[in-house]
């Protein structure tokens, strides 16, 4: 699957699409692929400040834990409050209704450390 | 374990690959831990019915007039008892009364099948071995060699008895019968490992994939699923079944594991006879509890278990279980007076106390 052109990436399979100073963060498609049937996650609450490649919550399939880094710092301003009930919309839909959460970006210039959509396919192989 | 051993295939292993499986190293084999997804192989199993890989579990014939006295002495359940075809659960433990492994006997006609636990299938043939004394049992070794799948599910013996040249109908729960499966000889078992109806088909290697790829073929239509280790981990745990090296291992023993049912302290003497005895008899032990936990965060083996403000044990094994209203549920070892049903525990997940209920297990049973 091609990754969408419009978003950059962490080599921890995270995805952040910048708009203005807000962040939305996910997973990638060949991060949710890898960890099959998510059942839970555990998130970061509202307000919290994190930095960029922080380890900041969890993602669990039916057999692992997997944690979650965020490829981007800053305030957290938004969690997916729907993946409480709906965890499985994260191997649904990685890219649309499975975001994680929204970020206001500390510094734009952190942007320069994470990885363009053909850097990221080149790793994000089996 | 012989971890440096490299790891081997199952006469199934091209089925697997065939099939897009993830495989992991598993008791020495590579072995596929799913194929469509673990919910989607569980519901097949729940609804429809299953096809498992367990060639990797291993496979001792015993020969000679004394197995069954000789196996006596070195488990805690009855064998001479047993009828031929029948299969029985049993456990062989250490003299602590730790459980050695947890295995399977099935009465053929002339000779004794055991089933043991793929992880602890060098360990086992070491220990049988080493006590074959001067019983004249005769041991051979097919771990590898012969080949094991499962069908379960509730559509299971309909689907296999249109393969086979012997009526299912007639073989009992936890009996088994000689026949042919698509016309290769199989030794049929009803038995399971997942709260289902269904067959254990024994095979020689070089007829499995055959056999396999026919029942998939001929079966798909009706739902019939390839099902990795990953669902029946969940099937098992939700039917309230022991893992060993979760909820029993060399120092973890039948009875705190609530296999009491299968301890005959009746029998002369055997290893872990005493201790077991005197276990029961002080009544004090910590023991394995099944857990329904509130909210969405899974408990996982070794978390550690609260009443009120005291640890009082630990998780043993936990999963999402669909088929328990789709909640969180786990097995924990915990103290006496913390493992009585209907009893409010937490589990410390990440820091976090999460509530959670004693209850009777099985979780599951299956509609009669």
């Amino acid at each position: 699957m091609a990754q969408p052109a419009d978003l950059l990436y962490s080599k921890e399979h995270e995805w952040v699409k910048i708009d203005g100073d807000v962040a939305t963060v996910g997973i990638t498609d060949y991060a949710q692929n890898s960890l099959g049937d998510i059942v839970y996650v555990e998130l970061p609450k509202v307000g919290k400040k994190i930095d960029q490649f922080g380890n900041i919550g969890v993602v669990e399939s039916v057999k692992a834990v997997s944690d979650l880094f965020t490829p981007i710092g800053g305030e957290v301003i938004e969690v997916n409050a729907g993946l409480d009930a709906d965890p499985a919309a994260v191997n649904r839909e990685p890219y649309g209704a499975g975001w994680l959460f929204k970020v206001k970006v500390a510094d734009p210039s952190q942007k320069s450390n994470l990885l363009s959509p053909s850097d990221y396919e080149a790793i994000a192989v089996d | 374990m012989n971890t440096e051993s490299p790891v081997k295939r199952t006469a199934l292993y091209d089925e697997h690959v065939r099939l897009g499986a993830r495989l992991i190293p598993f008791g020495g084999f590579d072995m596929p831990v799913q194929y469509g997804g673990i919910l989607k192989e569980h519901d097949a199993v729940r609804h429809r019915a299953g096809l498992f890989d367990l060639s990797h579990m291993g496979q001792f014939v015993l020969e000679g007039e004394n197995v069954a006295a000789w196996a006596e002495t070195l488990t805690i359940n009855a064998v001479a008892s047993m009828k031929p075809l029948q299969a029985r659960y049993n456990i062989f433990c250490n003299p602590q009364g730790g459980a050695h492994d947890d295995t399977i006997f099935y009465r053929l006609d002339g000779r004794w099948l055991l089933v043991v636990n793929a992880s602890n299938a060098d360990k086992m043939w070491t220990h049988l071995n080493a006590n074959l004394g001067d019983s004249g049992v005769k041991l051979t070794n097919l771990h590898g060699r012969n080949a094991l799948i499962a069908i379960q599910g509730p559509k299971a013996v309909a689907m296999l008895q249109r393969h086979v040249d012997i009526d299912l109908s007639a073989v009992k729960y936890y009996f088994c019968a000689q026949g042919n499966a698509y016309g290769k000889p199989a030794i049929l078992a009803r038995t399971g490992y997942t709260g289902e109806d269904g067959f254990e088909l024994f095979l020689e290697g070089e007829d499995a994939a055959g056999i396999w790829s026919a029942l998939l073929r001929d079966h798909a239509g009706e739902g019939l699923e390839a099902c990795g280790l990953g669902a029946r981990d969940v099937l098992r745990l939700e039917a309230g079944m022991p893992l060993y090296g979760h909820e029993l291992t060399e120092e973890i023993t039948p009875v705190q594991a609530g296999q009491t049912w299968a301890l005959k302290l009746s029998k002369p003497a055997f290893v872990g006879k005493e201790a077991l005895a005197e276990q029961l008899e002080r009544d004090d032990f910590s023991r394995i509890v099944g857990l329904t936990m509130e909210g969405r965060a899974p408990a996982r083996e070794g978390y550690a278990v609260f009443m009120g403000d005291r640890a009082v044990g630990e998780v043993r094994s936990g999963s999402l279980a669909p088929a328990v209203g789709n909640k969180n549920i786990a097995t924990a070892l915990v103290a006496k007076e913390a493992a009585t049903v209907g009893t409010s525990l937490t589990v410390e997940i990440r820091g976090t106390r999460h509530q959670a209920t004693v209850v009777a297990m099985p979780f599951y049973k299956r509609p009669q």
